[in-house]
């Protein structure tokens, strides 16, 4: 029997590292010898059990089955199934462990095998050098990559300026005025990100109007944005300098170009994903995906109901909820956006601006009604919302775009069994766990094409009056970014 | 049980490393923080079982038992029998494993004890900072290459 070992330290927090090589499909990345990587039968990739089909750069296929998988102790084995190259009884274990002293990782990898006769050292020294330490050379490289376009010249520890848009009183999108922020060097726990892309969302109007008291005249507005992480705080262990990252947060303040936040709220955006589509997608991708998946779980053959659906919300949730298998019915104002809405994944559209759908759900359902209502539309939708309702539906209010919900009346959804939910976002966001599972589901629904993020409009930060003017015209379609 | 995890990378060969610190009665040699040490009933340091009773350089006195001790896997674990420290069922281990990449080694100093929650703070930083990183700080200038 043959043992390899090989070890190495990384200069990377465990945590950045483990995420890169718990992915048991992610070498085509990272690693210089493999090609191609697959998961038989679209697996997950930490399932375990599966099995992944490589083919090396000369050509070799191998097949790998992952045996154990443990996120506690950063540790992975896995075996040989059948390989062009005659290793038998092939196990391997990769184990991560914190370095403390400078928060680096040490990895650990070590495999036993049996090799036909005469071929032991030429098999060890390709399974420890060309397989081990070319596995570490390339991760490096990998995690490198980044950190020079990071630009963080001179600034380090420095605070950073840059522009930034502040509401100066509550009002129309004429209070919109340009100030200078600072961005600190991260503390404990904190990254410093410069921006890419800052997504405006409906949440910012409610806000600079005064109906929702998150900021105060005089604040930076903005809940997201995108870019590139500068440097990062002490106890740091998920991003790197040089790490493309998105965020959704409270409190306000991603109207600017260099911004300090919590690691914490902080997700990496996957390679082939660019930043101006995590932009446009974070907060309203998010918001899709608790709708579908948390507050409301959706199963084929339920009825969808969804509100604005040629909207930055509207299309991703008219899609997703699509590719669950449920019968999507968006409502939009005018005959362009029902073909965008269509475009998106909606089954049946129906267009009004006098809030009148409730025959047509009731219609297109075929008297069913919805079983679960995204509802941005607030005060001037109640009645055909409730009208619209399912036995036991939910409807769930995410934005109040025709003016503020009334209360409703104790006794309103008794006629259905129906469910009322007025979710906060960030509430769901605040746990880093479970963030990053829902950063998780919504970056595969993007890359798998079944979240198709529009881009309606790239702004200027200075243009963020112009940008606020056309999404309360309801003229916009996708979703709009500032570009600082 | 509180656990106090220290890691760090010393310059130098496992090998090199191990034959400094698996002399359980070596510790004033090579840590800052101890002053002197003896091996009780003068029983070899590596015997499984011994007793090591040192003085801290500010006056504190401790004894130690030394439970494993395995030159395979460089590593040893002992246990505390009396400290000034307000701990109990203390077991702590201090492990090298080889970086082939470099030719170094990748030392862990780890520790379980029971304590009041009010001083699980400052006794973990003691412990962590200013015991087992101190002791991987002088490894590390005694064995650090140019």
């Amino acid at each position: 029997m043959q043992r390899v070992t090989r070890s190495a330290i990384i200069d990377a927090p465990i945590d950045r590292v483990w995420a890169i090589l718990r992915d048991f499909n992610s070498h085509t990345a990272w690693h210089p010898v493999v090609a191609e990587s697959g998961i038989e039968g679209d697996e997950p990739s930490d399932r375990v059990g599966c099995v992944r089909n490589f083919t090396l750069r000369d050509g070799a296929r191998i097949r790998e089955q992952l045996i154990a998988l443990s996120d506690r102790d950063h540790r992975m084995t896995y075996c040989i199934l059948d390989a062009d190259v005659p290793l038998e009884r092939y196990v391997a274990t990769v184990q991560l462990k914190p370095v403390t002293d400078g928060n680096r990782t040490f990895w650990h990898w070590q495999s036993t095998f049996r090799t036909p006769r005469g071929r032991e050292r030429e098999l060890s020294e390709m399974v420890g050098v060309g397989v081990y330490e070319g596995g570490f050379a390339g991760l490096r490289q990998y995690l490198a990559r980044g950190r020079a376009g990071a630009g963080l010249g001179d600034a380090r520890g420095a605070p950073i300026e840059s522009d930034a848009i502040a509401f100066e009183r509550t009002g129309g999108p004429e209070v919109l005025r340009p100030v200078r922020v600072v961005a600190n060097a991260p503390g404990p726990g904190e990254v410093r990100i410069r921006h890419a892309a800052i997504g405006i969302n409906y949440v910012d109007v409610y806000i600079r109007r005064g109906w929702m008291p998150l900021a105060a005249p005089g604040d930076v507005l903005g809940v997201e944005a995108s870019g590139v992480v500068l440097d990062v705080g002490p106890d740091v262990t998920n991003v790197i300098p040089g790490d493309r990252v998105a965020y959704a947060l409270l409190p306000c303040g991603s109207y600017c170009g260099v911004r300090t936040v919590p690691a914490a709220q902080v997700a990496r955006i996957p390679d082939g994903i660019d930043n101006e589509t995590a932009a446009a997608v974070f907060l309203k991708g998010l918001t899709a995906e608790y709708l579908l998946h948390r507050i409301h779980r959706v199963v084929p053959g339920e009825v969808v109901l969804v509100h604005a659906a040629a909207g930055g919300l509207g299309t991703l949730a008219a899609g997703w909820a699509r590719s669950l298998g449920a019968t999507v019915i968006g409502t939009v104002s005018t005959d362009e956006k029902a073909r965008t809405a269509r475009d998106h994944g909606c089954h049946h559209v129906v267009v009004t601006r006098e809030y009148n759908f409730a025959d047509a759900v009731l219609r297109a359902s075929g008297g069913r009604g919805a079983d679960l209502i995204v509802d941005g539309l607030g005060e001037r939708g109640v009645r055909d919302n409730l009208a619209s309702l399912a036995l036991f539906g939910h409807w769930v209010s995410v934005g109040q775009a025709s003016g503020a919900l009334p209360p409703l009346a104790s006794d309103a959804l008794v006629h259905r069994s129906a469910t009322f939910s007025q979710p906060v976002i960030f509430h769901y966001t605040a746990d880093p766990a479970r963030l990053a599972e829902m950063a998780g589901r919504l970056w595969q629904a993007v890359q798998s094409g079944v979240v198709r993020p529009e881009i309606g409009g790239r702004f200027e930060l200075g243009s963020a009056a112009e940008a606020h003017r056309l999404l309360e015209s309801r003229a916009s379609r996708g979703a709009l970014l500032l570009v600082p | 049980m509180i656990r106090v995890y220290t890691s760090s990378v010393i310059d130098a060969p496992a090998d090199t490393v191990w034959s400094v610190i698996r002399d359980f009665n070596a510790l004033p040699a090579w840590h800052p923080l101890i002053a002197d040490s003896r091996i009780e009933n003068a029983q070899p340091s590596d015997k499984v079982g011994c007793v090591r009773a040192f003085r801290m350089r500010d006056g504190g006195q401790l004894r130690e038992q030394l439970l494993s001790l395995s030159d395979y896997d460089y590593q040893c674990t002992y246990s505390i029998l009396a400290s000034p420290m307000p701990l109990e069922h203390y077991v702590a281990t201090l492990k090298l494993t080889p970086v082939t990449d470099g030719n170094r080694c990748f030392a862990e100093w780890s520790a379980e004890f029971d304590c009041e929650p009010a001083r699980e703070r400052e006794l973990s930083q003691t412990i962590g900072q200013g015991v087992f990183q101190a002791g991987f700080d002088a490894l590390k200038l005694r064995f650090g290459r140019r």
